[in-house]
């Protein structure tokens, strides 16, 4: 791979970009359409300890549906129910219409590509491939074929003949997903696909990976802890914690209007603050909390009385800094700065409010460092509009 | 492989490099105590048995007129190419270690196989404890509780008996069949601990992805976990082919005047025949065959489809 394939993925980032491709927004305005694939009332119970918990999910066709969540939160043992490795204890997994619950995973039209790859070292890349397709039945000649065409899909034309051994990282991460493809299931599943790779060429893959998944359209469904990785490629994602989903929707969506505390920090960071509402306006709400200075007003908030305990929230990236105070009454907060950190791209400052409450607020770097207006222990105004703000119940 | 005797110091100065004394103690160990006596055996192979102490010919000797005499006798491995009685040792021996070598394959591969399929590692250490327990009682010792087992007046023909199912005592020992029962016996941990050493190392991961990829529990088995294990199962064969081979104890304890082995040949050539040199060329020859067999075997599990990477 060479600069080819660099420029590849960066055309195919503005092209495809994550969530928000033309296929992508076809799928998202069909979301509630028959799904493709529907996981009902899914529940695992393994010794007494319950690993997923009524998980309920409906895929539609050709997405690529991401579950996001920390290890142990159960997103694998999902993904092994879906390929039939292990039997739910209550619910079931219907794929296009059929009940595949009871189905041995060897008749389920599913394939999984594992997080080890789980390449057999015995058989070299073409043998790998084509042994799926041998267990179908299949003429030799039209194996052969397939072995072809899936080795020019993922580029490695010419490796037939290669052991797993002798491949990179990155190539073994291709044959093994050639291998999975080359049945054309009607679900793929693909656990922690680029956890093995180093950062460039996970970033690389990523694309790579969606472009495959366009091109061939089949449903993908992908478990991952790395939230940017989901970010990237799903349609839409699950965030998974302790066997139950929290959230699903588009990366947009959960990003920008998380349901929960716990989605809201376990996506990017983000600023809370406890408080109490004290008044509403139309669809804004005025919120009281003694962590700030003022008062705080939050748009699309949706209904929450007065007098309830509330959690406002704020990302970092929509704070704004000056030195001088806002005239406005509402949506500020006085600090003073005492840490920055410098991360090339942009300036991480950790503002710490009167309340001693630390406000995180990042920053391009429009200015060098040594341009800038604000430097470390300078008194500061952080500033938002009212509709970039969050109001949490949960 | 070039042992690299001198290494440059940092300074310039060549010493010896530090890694040579540790590999030299094995050397120095393995020139004394093997490959002496292995030229010793090859020289007194050449001689001819004579009546004297040491019962055999010197193959050097120097003359008044500061000449050296080499006298090499190739009668022996003559005879032992040749002769008939040889020949039957020759068949005898591989016949059996072959045989041995099968069953115990045969039985060891399910047993090794069950024990990797165990769940609970408690469990698993406890059978692969009570596999190696038969090491814990001296060889000589397993042999003669078998004779104890299967003699005339021995347990089982006792128990038959008691119970009606016989009149007569029947005599076990002293077949080929019985001798193979012997190796058996013997080697079956030799070929059960690679095998499940084997399997270890086939990841739980690569049977799952042949069941995904439409394999039922079957043919998991005969494509991805035998193929895998493969190479335990031919280190239990070599060990088991070589062991038996020069095999004395089971088959003089075991067997009768038929089931001569190289083993046995070897100890009457020494001290029925006193016949030294014939005995070192018997033992050169068997040599000779288990490094070849050995050879094949390697050339075998190398060239074979089923080679793993480590």
């Amino acid at each position: 791979m060479g600069r080819s394939a660099v420029y590849f993925s960066c055309v195919s980032k503005m092209i495809y970009g994550g969530a928000l491709s033309k296929k992508n927004a076809e799928i998202l305005r069909n979301v509630d359409a028959s799904p493709y694939i529907l996981i009902d009332n899914i529940t695992k119970v393994v010794d007494g300890v319950t690993v997923l918990n009524g998980i309920s999910l409906s895929i539609q066709k050709k997405e690529l549906f991401s579950l996001l969540g920390g290890s142990g939160c159960g997103k694998t043992t999902l993904l092994r129910i879906l390929a039939g490795l292990e039997k739910p204890t209550e619910g079931k997994v219907i794929v296009d219409g059929i009940d595949v619950t009871a189905y041995p995973p060897h008749k389920r039209q599913i394939n999984m590509m594992f997080q080890s790859y789980a390449l057999f070292p015995h058989m070299t890349v073409a043998q790998n491939i084509a042994f799926g397709l041998k267990q179908g039945g299949l003429s030799k000649s039209a194996i052969n074929e397939r072995v072809k065409d899936m080795l020019e899909l993922v580029r490695l034309s010419g490796f037939d003949n290669r052991r797993p051994d002798q491949l990179s990282g990155g190539q073994k991460q291709r044959v093994a997903l050639a291998r999975s493809l080359a049945k054309m299931p009607k679900l793929l599943l693909l656990d922690e696909p680029l956890t093995a790779l180093d950062k460039k060429l996970r970033e690389q893959t990523q694309f790579e990976l969606v472009n495959i998944q366009e091109e061939i359209g089949v449903t993908f469904i992908l478990v991952t802890h790395d939230q940017e990785e989901a970010m990237t490629m799903s349609t839409r994602m699950a965030i998974i914690n302790d066997g139950k989903v929290c959230q699903v929707g588009s990366p947009h969506d959960i990003y920008e209007f998380p349901n929960s505390k716990f989605v809201a920090k376990f996506i990017g960071s983000i600023n809370m603050f406890d408080g109490v509402v004290i008044g509403q306006e139309l669809d804004h709400l005025l919120i009281e909390s003694r962590e700030v200075d003022c008062l705080c007003y939050a748009s699309r908030a949706g209904a929450v009385p007065i007098g309830a305990h509330v959690t406002f929230a704020i990302r970092p990236e929509k704070i704004m800094m000056s030195t001088l105070k806002p005239a406005y009454p509402r949506n500020w907060a006085q600090g003073v700065i005492k840490e920055i950190a410098y991360l090339g791209d942009i300036s991480v400052y950790y503002v710490e409010l009167n309340s001693g409450k630390v406000m995180i607020a990042t920053l391009p770097n429009l200015l060098r460092l040594e341009d800038r207006n604000f430097t470390w222990e300078d008194e500061v105004y952080l500033f938002w509009r009212s509709e970039n703000s969050l109001v949490l119940t949960l | 492989m070039k042992l690299k005797i001198l290494k440059k110091w940092s300074n310039g100065y060549n010493i010896i490099d530090p890694k040579l004394y540790v590999t030299l103690v094995p050397f120095l160990w393995m020139c004394v105590f093997f490959i002496m006596p292995l030229l010793i055996v090859l020289k007194i192979s050449f001689s001819e048995a004579i009546f004297s102490m040491p019962p055999f010919s010197d193959v050097f000797s120097s003359r008044a007129d500061f000449m050296l005499n080499i006298q090499l006798n190739f009668k022996n491995y003559y005879t032992i190419l040749n002769d008939s009685y040889y020949m039957s040792v020759f068949v005898n021996s591989i016949s059996l270690s072959t045989v041995a070598t099968t069953l115990c394959v045969l039985l060891g591969y399910p047993m090794a196989y069950g024990i990797y399929c165990v769940d609970s590692s408690r469990l698993k250490s406890v059978l692969i404890l009570m596999i190696s327990l038969s090491f814990w009682t001296s060889f000589l010792i397993r042999v003669y509780s078998l004779v104890n087992l299967l003699n005339i007046r021995g347990v089982i023909n006792s128990v038959l008996i008691k119970l009606g199912i016989i009149s007569n005592p029947i005599q076990f020992l002293g077949n080929y069949f019985v001798v193979c029962l012997g190796f058996v016996f013997c080697y079956l941990p030799f070929v059960i601990l690679p095998i499940y050493a084997s399997l270890g190392k086939v990841k739980k991961a690569y049977n799952e992805a042949a069941i995904d990829l439409g394999c039922d529990t079957m043919r998991v088995f005969w494509k991805i976990t035998f193929p895998l294990s493969l190479p335990g199962v031919l280190t239990g064969c070599v060990i088991v082919f070589t062991a038996s081979l020069g095999e004395f104890i089971i088959p003089e304890l075991l067997g009768n005047a038929n089931t001569i082995t190289f083993g046995r040949a070897l100890w009457m050539e020494f001290f029925t025949n006193l016949d030294w040199p014939m005995a070192c060329a018997l033992s050169i020859v068997m040599m000779v065959y288990i490094i070849f067999s050995v050879y094949i075997l390697k050339k075998l599990s190398e060239s074979s489809v089923f080679e793993t990477s480590n």
